[in-house]
């Protein structure tokens, strides 16, 4: 049997506002256990939510960003359960009427094929607090410094047909989240965390297939494993003769499985209805114009513009606009380095993003900025130093704070174009190596590079390479 | 009779209420004469009339993106039944 | 001193023939004396009382008193009040000192009164009887059978025993108007968001709104004068000027427009408590109002609409007392849902657990449609028949309650019956408008009271109308007769 796999992901992008989505308290990350939890986020008695503004404006940019409709009316309401992380015994969140409605997007798969998933809804709700399961004699501890953090779910239409349309999914919405400025996401602090309801049914089937609903993913990684494996899990069990039941599973990545969390159909009634505490949140014309009018260059955008305008290929101004902040590096670079677009490119993409990962940092905290990086690359480009040379000083400027004039200043490291210079230590290898000579004047070529070699050893690397091919050529 | 024993049991799971076993009769009749008062806003139809959630039917007021509030940690846990190392605590939660 | 209005006692305090601290050491051994037997109040703050007083006495020494500094009152339960306990009368909040206070609490302690204690009232303000309160019945001080109604049964008889000048009250389907209309007192329900429910522990989100009970028009002048105005902490609070109550009193009510609705004047009422709201009628027709019947057709909906749309609310509104953060924790509890149902199960009373049962029995999957929604779209019949009403009057009168009050445990057995005695009170909730109820006589030594609506934020008109009324009658004069306790 030929099965087709159907997901849908459930996103959940934390929008970096400074105070909470309903109180003043701060939503700052690694704040000690519930000193960020004021009288709002406890659900203490008497306490009502007010709406901070900033999550409206987040709302609406994600929404004109993928060409959603705003609702000029939307609503919250409460959702009811008991979990000693839910403080009020309900969360706020959206239902029947979410601030973003129908929007899609376009993603790229690996081989180059793009397709539309649709974006069924975003809605905006709070998080809730943490359970810590470690032990305190046999209790579990309550932190709610995270309660109440603004979070925009997004929902997607079950357009997805494999893992990896999964992963390019996700990956898109998180370069737009972090291009819009709402979202860092952060996946490791949970900022960016997704849930996954996957299903299968025979190839040409119409009908979906039970779903079962993976929560809380928190890497690119592990959602691929986890569908993956999930998928993998309903096949068999449906080959066997089994039944797929309708539930939400844990991804645990260290055992690498899915296992059930609790049946759907027994315990989840949340009652949703209009929270009284709040009015509708209504948004009109002028408002959503405003929002468009601070939307800033979206992802697919900017990087057609990198082809066009930096003659770059589809695949490198994929890598450079993968993020806001690593595109904005390198305009910066290619200003500094008076154009040299295509060295920029390749210096960033390859030494720099190479440094970057190997110390753990992201461009934002590069050790290397754009303007002494581009003063490099200037060098490069007028012949001062040497493409191997450049990474002798590439390496210097990562190390310390000199500009790279200094560095080959006071190493000694430009280049030498003095042909008289370069003719007299060629002709001192050639009387050296009267046997190599010989062999390649009876038609060895390749010994050609032993002779280039010989140049730049004797030379320190400093010789300009284009000379020296020149010169040897002539003399030998 | 709209709710018998078995569905007040389950609407007091859902509320997470303990109820008495021998509560429950009276719970359910008392529920019931309740649903029966209610069940005459079937008397007329409303379909086309729009819910109204709030006698003031005015918009949503926006906050300002500040942080206003300070820990007050201690001074709220005084009310807390069970903390330690600044945690709320109960009984052991199973994922 | 504690047979006179807050205006009264204002004057007496400026005029320097008391000071504020004899006044409230008055009442503290008022409270000591007659409390034994009435039962209104849950916890009475005598140190700070006195302390809040002697700061008043220098506020008047300094000349900078305003008009209710040094002027002893008492809070219903069910506002937070820092440092104190705040219970809701209930078994789960019973050891829950509020770490905040309301806004209606601060901006009166901004005026400067004097906080006496907290007044009992029903568990969470669910209940007409004052009876569902875990400190246990309030009495009413007119007859220590009968009940003082509900909810906030204890602030209208500490007004009525005149164990406090005035007191704060709630009122999400009446539980302001009918415990005053049952002893004898003033009771104003402001329109909704006047007065922030910010730190006014939420019964129905959508209905609740804080007011007074005092001893007269005037004083809930007064009284509405510190509470009211827009509170940033509060969504549903109403960004709107306050206007100067008092001085609205006196207008004329040459002209005024008053309507009867007759479904408040049908089966049900009891007639010697409609002939106390007809002899009312002449004085307002002797005052110069014109008296027209109107028609509220959807009325009898009002109860059935109510109680989808309360219980729903106060379902999800009272699952934040868990047992985790504050309040009630059931004794070793054995697993996460045992702390849950037995703190619950053992923290809350039956009518409580009766409402939240019945809320989350109309939300719940299938049933929303045919009950919450349905409710709230009935909820715009009723409003609306109240402003197709106001098209052609100023103010709508009529009885507040159809009986006087009864006799403690009479209409326990049955929560219909014990619901019906809010029948003329819910609607005006679900609407939102500003009521207030006023003593218009006795039956049986029982007093009765006569409700006055208004439209949206016509609070000053309200007061207006039902001084004038005040000025030529004194119902609202009258005071129970009590017996020292020991």
């Amino acid at each position: 049997m030929q099965w087709e796999v159907v997901i849908g992901l459930e996103i959940h992008a934390q929008l970096n506002t400074k105070s909470k989505i309903f109180s003043g308290a701060s939503t700052a990350y690694g704040a000690a256990p519930n000193t960020q939890a004021c009288e709002v986020d406890l659900g203490l008695p008497g306490v009502l939510p007010v709406l901070n503004e900033e999550v409206v404006r987040m709302a609406a940019l994600f929404a004109l960003a993928i060409d959603a409709n705003v609702s000029r009316h939307s609503v919250f309401a409460r959702k009811n359960y008991f979990y000693p992380d839910l403080p009020k015994g309900y969360q706020i969140s959206q239902f029947e009427r979410p601030i973003v409605e129908t929007g899609s997007i376009e993603i790229e798969l690996e081989d180059g094929t793009r397709k539309i998933i649709g974006v069924t809804r975003a809605h905006l709700e709070e998080d809730a607090g943490k359970s810590l399961h470690e032990d305190f004699h046999g209790m579990t501890g309550i932190d709610l410094n995270r309660a109440g953090t603004p979070l925009l779910e997004i929902v997607s239409e079950p357009d997805m047909r494999s893992a990896q349309e999964a992963v390019a999914y996700m990956k898109k919405i998180h370069s737009l989240v972090q291009y819009l400025g709402i979202c860092d996401g952060n996946m490791a602090e949970g900022s960016f965390r997704c849930d996954a309801n996957v299903s299968i049914r025979p190839q040409g089937q119409k009908e979906l297939g039970t779903r079962t609903e993976l929560k809380n993913i928190n890497s690119f990684r592990f959602v691929e494993r986890a569908i993956n494996y999930e998928v993998q899990r309903q096949i068999e069990l449906i080959e066997e003769g089994g039944k797929i039941t309708q539930e939400t599973r844990l991804y645990d990545a260290d055992a690498h499985e899915t296992r059930s969390m609790r049946s759907k159909e027994e315990a989840m009634d949340y009652r949703y209805f209009p929270d009284p505490d709040l009015l509708p949140v209504v948004i009109d014309d002028g408002y959503l114009d405003a929002c468009r009018a601070t939307l800033p260059e979206l992802p697919d955008a900017k990087r057609q513009r990198f082809i066009d305008e930096y003659a770059l290929s589809v695949d490198d101004a994929g890598v450079l606009t993968s993020s806001r902040d690593l595109a904005a590096y390198f305009e910066a670079t290619v200003v500094a380095a008076k154009g040299e677009t295509k060295l920029a490119a390749n210096w960033i993409m390859g030494e720099v993003i190479g440094g970057l990962n190997k110390s753990g940092l992201d461009i934002t905290n590069s050790p290397l900025s754009a303007e002494r990086l581009g003063g490099m690359l200037i060098r490069i480009a007028d012949d001062t130093i040497s493409g191997k040379i450049a990474k002798q000083v590439f390496e210097a400027l990562w190390q310390s704070d000199e500009e790279a004039d200094a560095i080959i200043e006071s190493r000694g490291l430009k280049q030498v174009t003095d042909s008289g210079a370069i003719e007299k230590v060629i002709d001192e290898i050639i009387a050296n190596n009267s046997g190599q000579v010989e062999q390649y004047r009876a038609g060895k070529d390749k010994l050609f590079g032993f002779f280039v070699g010989q140049v730049m050893k004797a030379m320190q690397g400093k010789a300009n390479p284009a000379q020296v091919n020149e010169i040897l050529k002539k003399k030998l | 009779m709209v709710l018998d024993s078995d569905k007040v049991k389950k609407i007091a799971h859902l509320a997470r209420l303990g109820i008495k076993e021998e509560d429950i009769p009276g719970y359910a009749q008392d529920l019931n004469k309740i649903l029966g008062l209610v069940e005459n806003m079937s008397a007329i139809k409303t379909e086309a009339i729009l819910p109204l959630a709030h006698p003031m039917e005015v918009a949503q007021r926006l906050r300002a993106d500040v942080v206003t509030e300070v820990d007050q940690r201690v001074h709220f846990q005084k009310n807390a039944p069970a903390v330690e190392a600044g945690l709320y605590l109960v009984p052991k939660v199973i994922e | 001193m504690h047979t006179q209005t807050l205006a009264q006692i204002s004057a007496a305090l400026h005029a320097k023939k008391i000071s504020s601290e004899e006044l409230t050491r008055d009442y503290l051994t008022r409270i000591k004396s007659f409390d034994g037997s009435i039962n209104a109040y849950i916890t009475v703050t005598e140190e700070e009382a006195i302390a809040n007083a002697q700061r008043a006495d220098k506020l008047f020494a300094k000349g900078e008193a305003g008009a209710l500094t040094g002027v002893p009152i008492a809070h219903k339960d069910i506002f937070c009040t820092q440092g104190v306990r705040t219970s809701c009368a209930s078994k789960m909040l019973d050891n829950f000192i509020a770490p905040y206070n309301a806004t209606c609490v601060a901006k009166l302690a901004d005026a400067g009164v004097v906080s006496l204690g907290k007044t009992n009232m029903d568990e969470f303000a669910m209940g007409s009887s004052n009876e569902t309160s875990f400190y246990g019945a309030v009495k009413n001080p007119w007859a220590l059978e009968a009940v003082p109604g509900g909810s906030s049964g204890g602030s209208a008889a500490v007004v009525a025993a005149g164990l406090a000048a005035a007191a704060t009250g709630t009122d999400t389907g009446g539980s302001i108007r009918q415990p005053a209309a049952l002893t004898g007192v003033t009771g104003l329900k402001p329109t909704y968001g006047r007065v922030s429910r910010y730190g006014m522990i939420a019964f129905a989100s959508s209905l609740d709104q804080g007011g007074s009970l005092t001893r007269s028009a005037e004083d809930a002048a007064m009284m509405l004068q510190a509470m009211a105005g827009f509170d940033a902490k509060d969504s549903t609070s109403i960004d709107k000027p306050v206007p100067d109550y008092s001085a609205e009193l006196n207008h004329s009510l040459q002209g005024l427009r008053i309507g009867l609705p007759k479904e408040y004047f049908s089966e049900g009422l009891a007639a010697e408590v409609e002939q106390c709201v007809q002899d009312a009628i002449t004085h307002y027709r002797k005052l110069g109002a014109e008296v027209v019947e109107v028609s509220l057709p959807h009325t009898d909906l009002a109860i059935p609409v109510y109680y989808v749309i309360a219980p729903a609310e106060c379902s999800a509104n009272l699952s934040r007392f868990d047992g985790v953060r504050f309040g009630y924790r059931c004794k070793d509890p054995v697993d996460l849902e045992d702390l849950y149902k037995r703190s619950r199960g053992e923290g809350f009373g039956t009518e409580v657990k009766r409402r939240i049962m019945m809320g989350a029995y109309v939300l719940s999957a299938g049933y929303y449609d045919a009950y919450y929604l349905k409710a709230q779209r009935i909820r715009r019949l009723i409003r609306d028949d109240f402003l197709q009403a106001f098209k052609n009057v100023d103010v709508i009168l009529g009885p507040t309650t159809p009986t006087p009050a009864f006799n403690l445990a009479e209409k326990q057995k049955d929560p219909i019956t014990m619901y019906f005695s809010d029948i003329y009170t819910i609607a005006v909730n679900l609407a939102g408008l500003p009521a207030i109820s006023v003593p218009v006589g006795f039956v049986g030594g029982r007093p009765v009271g006569m409700q006055l609506i208004g439209g949206l934020f016509e609070e000053a008109r309200l007061l207006n109308v039902a001084h004038k009324f005040q000025m030529e009658t004194d119902w609202h004069l009258q005071t129970p007769i009590l017996k020292a306790d020991q």
